[in-house]
């Protein structure tokens, strides 16, 4: 028996390895300019002679790869908190407006300091974005006092996110011509313009936030039980979920704040782990998810920017038709446990 | 005052409000106490304040020689566990992943699970005769297997207090008698202590070692069974106004029919209690006799009949009685007699039975 669970850890997690690394090559092989494997090699050992597509290798295509990888990952960890922390199976930062509340913010500020002509840095937009989301949450977590129903906070949090989306629409409109396009871009999702810079804070953050949830494993293992459980074991409920509120807050803040909101990964991603490896453990499924969110967000990215190229789909348009029907299927599969 | 190894002083419990205040619980390691009382008198309240689940309003609880309320989560999940009213949440989890959930207090930083903690919740759930159980899905075990391994993994938490919130209220009763029994077991075998609430009075009664019981307002009676299960009390406490509970003899039975008797039941020996609550059914009030004050018939007798006419038992049926069985017989328009064949001291009986021949009463032979 636990040989056998072992067994099925080892080689779900060498599955999601292998698919993240072809993803990762994939995506940065393939695009409106193809780069061979060969070809691909010689740039990295720099003896190519093509400067193009070297410059297209290392200032876009790479960089927007690992952004992609890590930004998804940090996407399928906050959905997984948040699942956690509501006892929800369709919680995710998207649909309890958190990703909306940290855009709207970080519109406000873009469109604040651009129209100041002032250099938006970003852990400013990481700040602002944290800030948004901490608002959306704090409002979640108002409304959860008084819903006890699943679905009935959902609503809410859907209903957050269209107040958020339609005060950001009101901010893009007033912005000035130039910084519309991005804006607008950004505020749809995307994983577009990434720089080195960009990756190396995001990737810092994450990594922060990855290693802090990774100590709350077994406190999470406990809480899943059940409030009242998690107390006589022994765990300080209250501590427990703070920390998970900041936590996801920051790796949603962290998403947002780069690629916009992205939708249904945080929701999607944890689930399809957590059948793959069939278990709930915190501490499987905290890399797991991760890793999981990483495959889905490159794989996503590499069909929203090639199926219809030169032009992009949104990557929410994307991560829409494989992570929806997902949710569709959890709806159905709980509504068929109930009627047990 | 150390001789008690829990105990609580003054304790006062609620949310916000007070409910409950002045509760002293006194218990000697490896006694069982059962909190009884209505619906909604706080029974719940007060286990969750013992647990530290709620905070007490006021007053203290005491475990040994340590206060409840100044001990860390970490030391206090190791000498108490607890099985809530409220379903665990098991996703994705085996019986043995619910129980291992139990070795959580002795477990490293990432809750991973040792050698020793396998073997530990191995024998918990052999222990409570789930071992079968292992590998199955939590979520698809009967409701009586769910509560047996909500046991086991309380067990497997090794506490030396034990706290139940209503464990057998979903069981039906063959679980019902399988897993007080288990707790006795652990109670002999672990020497653990147990608190628990209980519905049915009747285990209660079998199972504690004292009984506190709750009304809503204050702590009623805190007591050994014999102490508690005393004629009326019961019957009070619960404010139990239509039909009747026997405290002696644990059997309740529904309201009397009321009005002038229209049937006499012959009855005695255990004979008669089908008949009686048939007529009770039918809302027909009768009259029955001569009974033994000692029969098997006179709990439901005295709780449903309109009149019983009673003899003094191990002694001879007296002229007195026999008059007026007649008498109370005269006045019914029908006889039932339960008793095919009549015993040496039911003389009297089969006098009555040829009598209401006599009368040409309508008849009916059971």
């Amino acid at each position: 028996m636990r040989g056998e669970r072992r067994r099925r850890y080892i080689a779900s997690f060498l599955l999601l390895a292998a698919a993240a690394v072809l993803c990762l090559i994939l995506n940065v092989c393939i695009g409106s300019v193809r780069i061979s494997l060969p070809e691909m090699a010689d740039i990295l050992r720099g003896s190519s002679q093509d400067r193009t597509a070297a410059r297209i290798l290392y200032d876009i295509r790479m960089p927007r790869a690992l952004a992609a990888l890590v930004l998804g990952g940090a996407l399928a960890l906050a959905g997984y908190l948040l699942q956690t922390f509501f006892h929800n199976p369709i919680a995710g930062p998207f649909v309890l407006g958190i990703s909306s509340g940290a855009k709207m913010t970080v519109a406000i500020v873009m469109v604040f300091l651009l129209g100041r002509q002032v250099r938006v840095s970003t852990a400013a937009l990481i700040g602002a974005a944290f800030a948004g989301a901490m608002l959306s949450m704090g409002v979640v977590l108002l409304m959860s006092r008084s819903v006890e129903q699943m679905s009935a906070l959902i609503v809410a949090g859907v209903m957050i996110g269209y107040i958020c989306s339609a005060v950001t629409e009101l901010i893009v409109t007033f912005a000035d011509d130039a910084d519309i396009v991005n804006l607008h871009n950004w505020s749809r999702g995307s994983f577009s313009g990434m720089t080195w810079e960009n990756v190396a804070v995001m990737s810092a953050v994450t990594a922060a936030a990855f290693a802090a949830v990774l100590l709350l494993a077994k406190p999470m293992d406990a809480y899943m039980l059940g409030e009242a459980y998690a107390a006589n074991l022994g765990v300080d409920v209250r501590l427990l979920r703070v920390r998970m509120v900041l936590l996801s807050s920051l790796l949603s803040a962290c998403i947002v704040a780069y690629a916009g909101p992205v939708s249904f990964v945080g929701m999607a991603a944890p689930h399809l782990v957590k059948r793959l490896f069939g278990t709930a453990k915190p501490v499987v499924m905290i890399p797991a998810c991760f890793l999981g969110g990483s495959v889905f967000c490159l794989f996503c990215d590499l069909l929203a920017r090639n199926l219809l190229a030169p032009a992009e789909i949104g990557i929410s348009t994307v991560t829409a038709v494989f992570g929806a029907p997902v949710v569709l299927w959890i709806i159905g599969k709980r509504g068929k446990e109930r009627a047990v | 005052m150390t001789e008690y190894f829990f105990r609580t002083e003054q304790l006062a419990v609620g949310y916000r409000e007070p409910l409950i205040g002045e509760i002293e619980i006194r218990l000697k390691k490896g006694e069982i106490l059962t909190l009884l009382g209505p619906n909604g008198a706080g029974k719940s309240t007060v286990l969750k304040s013992i647990a530290r689940q709620l905070a007490p309003l006021g007053g203290t609880v005491w475990l040994g020689e340590d206060c409840v309320e100044r001990m860390s989560g970490a030391a206090l999940s190791r000498r108490m566990a607890v099985v809530m009213t409220e379903r665990l949440r098991a996703e994705l989890m085996t019986c043995a992943d619910v129980v291992a959930t139990g070795r959580y207090p002795y477990t490293g930083r990432f809750g991973i699970l040792s050698e020793a903690d396998r073997r530990a919740v191995r024998e918990a759930m052999e222990l409570v005769q789930v071992a079968e159980l292992w590998g199955t899905d939590f979520a698809k075990v009967s409701d009586g297997q769910r509560q047996r391994v909500m046991l086991a993994r309380a067990v497997c938490q090794e506490p030396e207090l034990l706290i139940l919130d209503e464990p057998t209220s979903y069981l039906d009763v063959r679980y019902k008698l399988e897993f007080l029994s288990l707790l006795q077991k652990m109670r002999r075998e672990k020497g653990l202590t147990v608190i628990l609430s209980l519905h049915e009075l009747e285990l209660a009664e079998r199972i504690s070692d004292r009984i506190c019981c709750l009304n809503g307002r204050y702590v009623d009676r805190i007591g050994t069974p014999e102490e508690i299960f005393v004629p009326g009390y019961l019957k009070t406490l619960f404010g139990i106004t239509s039909g009747s509970y026997d405290e002696e003899n644990g059997s309740m039975e529904l309201a009397a029919p009321r009005g002038e008797p229209e049937v006499f039941v012959i009855a005695g020996g255990g004979s008669g209690r089908a008949a009686y609550r048939r007529l009770q059914r039918e809302g027909t009030a009768f009259a029955t006799g001569i009974l033994f004050d000692n029969d098997l018939d006179i709990p439901a007798a005295r709780a449903l009949a309109a009149r019983v006419i009673e003899a003094e038992a191990f002694g001879p049926v007296g002229r007195r009685q026999l008059a007026d069985a007649r008498e109370c017989l005269d006045a019914c328009k029908r006889v039932l007699c339960c008793r095919r064949t009549f015993g040496v001291y039911e003389e009297a009986n089969r006098e009555l039975l040829a009598y209401a021949k006599e009368r040409g009463k309508e008849m009916e032979i059971l």
